[in-house]
């Protein structure tokens, strides 16, 4: 285990490396000079400029250069945001929070809905509620998330007014921020309204993170599917069957862990996934998440601030994926002597 | 394991059904909390929370009904002026003098950044108006020393004195008579500041927060402003009128015109500004649309220093040359009143007995050809470059302006700037003709005719058709010398025939200002002119939704007969 978790580390430090060195040379290629791409600085005088060139030692060699960027990020200083001109990295530990709590839920609801949907399918394999299942999934993969966005504002929102359409919460309850992630913040406030702020936020969260969850729960279908029907095929199942046990009994003590092993496997993978996904459906339901944040910046050409929003986003799915790396080795005891770091 | 694994399910379940089951049941008392609470989709962050420095209508809406007060206010229909802070006011009867009697129960507001220790008193009064008048003033260059309507209507030339008799009388001493002055004391703009915080912000050494802390004596008092997200009011329980109905007032600032409709839609906002697609909302049961005549007119205007628009039959001729009523639909698309005169019906000094303006292309060229232009001419036609609630689409107006005028003969080359050079330009003269507009500050109709069109406005840039005439000037003046309503309303008669004959400039429209609201939410909110206020809003609930329409009319009725007493 010390060799694996030894080679997780190795790996984690050698992709931060090689991002923060893409996102560092990315600064010269954005138009403008490299120091005020770097900082953000844009109303910087003549003076602040020479402290910035110094603090970022762009007298000395490219590599030089490289390494206090280095420092500066490891120090939490990703520059100021060029069209806001407040700190990046307060501005990102203040909607972060907001983006994961979303992506969680969504694939907490991913889960719940394609993996047992998937293991149906694998069970009735062949049969009209496999090809049902598979078809719809089919569908479900392929209608684009911002169009599914509208939609379900328009039909749930609009028409049927069960779930509000844009925000974490009603901006009538004052939730004070503690760790960012909404939830725990409403539990942790001392407002007279505290459940009614829970069930408001629970509203607010059910429609997006619902459409962020319809692409990833279809691949989850397809995995389960797969994985089930490969265990039902091995010599173990044959041989529980053998010994008379009934087909439930094999399904839920033998077949499903069996099969839940292989699908966490992808989880991480499938993280990515979802991340990019919300955050265009961030900016549909006016999540205040670092997806909208991401494109606003886009629009308004703001390089500092996609870049380090990059580099968070990026160093932040990679750590997801490692996690679940972890989970999976500790699951299944065979992954652990995997002698090769990538998976 | 497997066992363990049954577990997890059990676990996960029961976690989901409690939490729909909370959900369910805490339906009830979110009602209570947005019952006393509105949500109003604002199109914009205001600039600043005190009005006195600006003359934006975003930042008027969010600020000056909300947080403050002024001496007097209008009240009823009729705009009648009305007591405010001040309880009564007497004026000499040379009009020079105007004693103010300031009401002793006035409380500030208290928040997290300021506690107040006593009640309003002249020293508030003196302290707001002298750190707009008096340049040397500790607080008259913060935020910028630039305070646009004071500046507009002369306050500083016409307020030669501002006296405390004692702790609740204020005198105003004035260099000349002007009746426009109570009018100007009672706009959102002459509000009333707190002398107190301003002292313990000095000591601060923080004086800007005067203007991004709000502190007044208004019906609801800041709570949190989140820049470009939102604007948090709470009630001001110590109100010195009986306090607001509602608890909590958010601004959700929600610039994209279809974002604020869906938000209407999802019942995520109780009340819409500026709202689209009205047939959508007028379609539902559950909402309403409001319109308001605002005190404003849209125009095209002439510059009378250059050829040929300093021939008055020219300019005769083009007013009968342009089909208002295309402009209207084409340009307002409907949701405007044509104008006849320079004020719209809503105000006291209009007047029914002008004609109409008819649309007649064939006398036009007879007017075209006694003014010795019978083979036409080129002319140049400034569209402002922005939409104002006045004209929400100028270039689109001025092509429909340059077909009608081809007709006649008349070639129109359309020229833009950006706005603020518009502006400059304008000013310096360095124009032909011009589509411009102008939205009244206070209801009394002088706010029309002095700043456009009077000879000393020309030099102020005000007035940029530059036409000057001496006789509608001194009609002007007498108007605002006489106190009698009925023959201020002759003199302004006067005025706008003269208007009428002479044509520096054509009346196009009066544009509506428009309002969306979910029955539930009663009470006015929209007035002709000046911002919106919340401070009559209160909110039924939705189960009596079916007589919610009764209840608010009977209430609006009531709100107007209690306007009386106040």
């Amino acid at each position: 285990m010390l060799v694996f978790t030894l080679r997780r580390l190795s790996l984690f430090i050698f992709t931060m490396l090689l991002l923060t060195l893409l996102s560092f040379s990315v600064n010269f290629l954005f138009p403008g000079e490299a120091i005020i791409n770097l900082t953000g600085a844009i109303n910087a005088t003549p003076s602040q400029l020479v402290e910035l060139n110094d603090a970022y030692q762009t007298h000395r060699n490219i590599f030089w250069q490289y390494l206090t960027y280095l420092d500066h990020i490891i120090n939490g200083d990703l520059g100021l945001s060029m069209a806001s001109q407040s700190d990046i990295s307060t501005e990102i530990v203040n909607l972060l929070p907001a983006t994961i709590e979303l992506s969680l839920v969504a694939l907490f609801i991913a889960m719940l809905v394609g993996i047992p949907l998937g293991f149906i399918a694998a069970i009735k394999h062949n049969k009209l509620t496999d090809n049902l299942i598979l078809s719809v999934s089919m569908l479900g993969y392929s209608v684009p998330v911002f169009w599914l966005g509208l939609l379900a504002i328009l039909t749930f929102s609009i028409s049927l007014g069960w779930f509000p359409s844009a925000g974490q919460i009603s901006l009538l309850f004052e939730i004070e921020l503690v760790t960012g992630i909404q939830f725990i913040d409403i539990l942790l406030s001392d407002s007279p309204y505290k459940w009614q702020a829970f069930s408001d936020a629970t509203a607010h969260i059910i429609l997006p993170a619902c459409v962020i969850a319809v692409a990833p729960a279809t691949i989850f279908i397809r995995l389960a599917r797969t994985s089930m029907i490969e265990v039902l095929e091995t010599s173990y199942i044959r041989a529980a069957s053998a010994k008379g046990l009934t087909f439930q009994q094999i399904i839920f003590r033998h077949a499903i862990r069996n099969s839940l092993i292989k699908i966490i496997r992808h989880v991480g993978l499938q993280f990515a996934n979802l991340v990019t996904i919300a955050m265009v459906t961030e900016v549909i339901f006016s999540w205040p998440g670092i997806g909208r944040w991401l494109i606003e910046s886009i629009y308004q050409r703001d390089y500092t601030a996609i870049q380090s929003g990059l580099l968070v986003l990026s160093c932040f799915i990679f750590i997801v994926h490692i996690l679940m790396d972890f989970i999976y080795a500790a699951l299944n005891p065979l992954a652990r002597g995997n002698k090769h770091g990538a998976r | 394991m497997a066992v363990l694994q049954m577990n997890y399910l059990k676990i996960i379940t029961t976690g989901l059904l409690s939490l729909l089951f909370l959900t369910a049941c805490n339906e009830e008392g979110k009602l209570s909390l947005s019952e006393r609470s509105v949500i109003y989709c604002a199109e914009g962050s205001p600039e600043t929370f005190n009005p006195q420095l600006v003359t934006s209508g975003t930042t008027i809406d969010a600020t000056s009904n909300q947080l403050y007060n002024r001496l007097i206010a209008y009240q009823g229909d009729e705009n009648k002026l009305s007591p405010a802070l001040a309880k009564s006011w007497h004026v000499t009867r040379d009009g020079k003098k105007i004693t103010f009697y300031l009401r002793k129960n006035v409380a500030f507001h208290q928040t997290d950044y300021f506690a107040p220790t006593r009640l309003l008193n002249a020293d508030d009064v003196i302290f707001s108006f002298n750190r707009v008048l008096d340049p040397e003033h500790p607080y008259h260059l913060v935020s910028g020393g630039n305070y646009p309507f004071f500046r507009n209507v002369d306050f500083s030339d016409l307020i030669e004195d501002i006296e405390k008799i004692n702790d609740y009388t204020i005198r105003f001493h004035l260099s000349h008579a002007d009746n426009s002055f109570l009018a100007n004391l009672a706009t959102d703009f002459a509000i009333i500041l707190s002398a107190e915080y301003a002292e313990q912000l000095t000591k601060q050494r923080a004086k800007s927060d005067i203007d991004t802390h709000p502190i007044g004596t208004g019906p609801f008092k800041l709570k949190e402003y989140r820049v470009g997200s939102l604007i948090r009011f709470y009630r001001h329980e110590q109100y010195w009128q009986k306090p607001a109905q509602i608890e909590q007032l958010v601004f959700d600032i929600t610039p994209s015109n279809t974002g604020r409709l869906t938000k209407l839609l999802a019942k995520e906002c109780d009340v819409a500004a500026y709202p689209i697609a009205h047939k959508k909302i007028t379609q539902r049961n559950d909402l309403s649309l409001e319109a308001i005549t605002a005190l404003n007119v849209g125009y095209f205007g002439f510059n009378v220093n250059k050829v040929p628009f300093d021939n008055k039959l020219v300019r005769q001729a083009i007013s009968y040359a342009i089909n208002k009523k295309t402009l209207l639909e084409a340009v307002y698309q409907g949701k405007a009143e044509m104008a006849n005169s320079l004020l719209p019906k809503t105000s006291w000094a209009f007047d029914e007995s002008i004609p109409k303006q008819e649309f007649n292309p064939t006398l036009a060229k007879t007017l075209l050809n006694r003014a010795g232009y019978s083979k036409g001419f080129t002319m140049d036609l400034w569209a402002m470059p922005i939409q104002r609630p006045y004209n929400p689409n100028a270039i689109t107006m001025a092509k429909l302006i340059q077909s009608d005028l081809n007709k006649i003969n008349i070639k129109v080359n359309i020229i833009s700037y950006e706005w603020n050079t518009f502006l400059q330009r304008l000013k310096r003269g360095e124009h032909q003709s011009f589509l411009l507009g102008w939205s009244a500050d206070h209801p009394d109709p002088d706010n029309f005719f002095t700043p456009m069109l009077t000879c000393a406005a020309t030099h102020t840039g005000s007035n940029t058709t530059f036409w000057c005439n001496p006789e509608y000037d001194g009609i002007i003046k007498k108007a605002l010398q006489t106190t009698n309503i009925n023959q201020r309303k002759k003199y302004y008669a006067q005025a706008m025939s003269i208007l009428k004959q002479e044509v520096p400039l054509i009346p196009i429209a009066h544009s509506k200002r428009y309002q969306a609201r979910g029955n539930n939410v009663i009470g006015n909110i929209l007035a002709p002119f000046g911002g919106i206020n919340f401070y009559q809003v209160a909110k039924r609930s939705l189960t009596n939704k079916n007589t919610a329409a009764e209840q608010r009319n009977q209430l609006e009725q009531n709100n107007t007969n209690n306007t009386g007493e106040n």
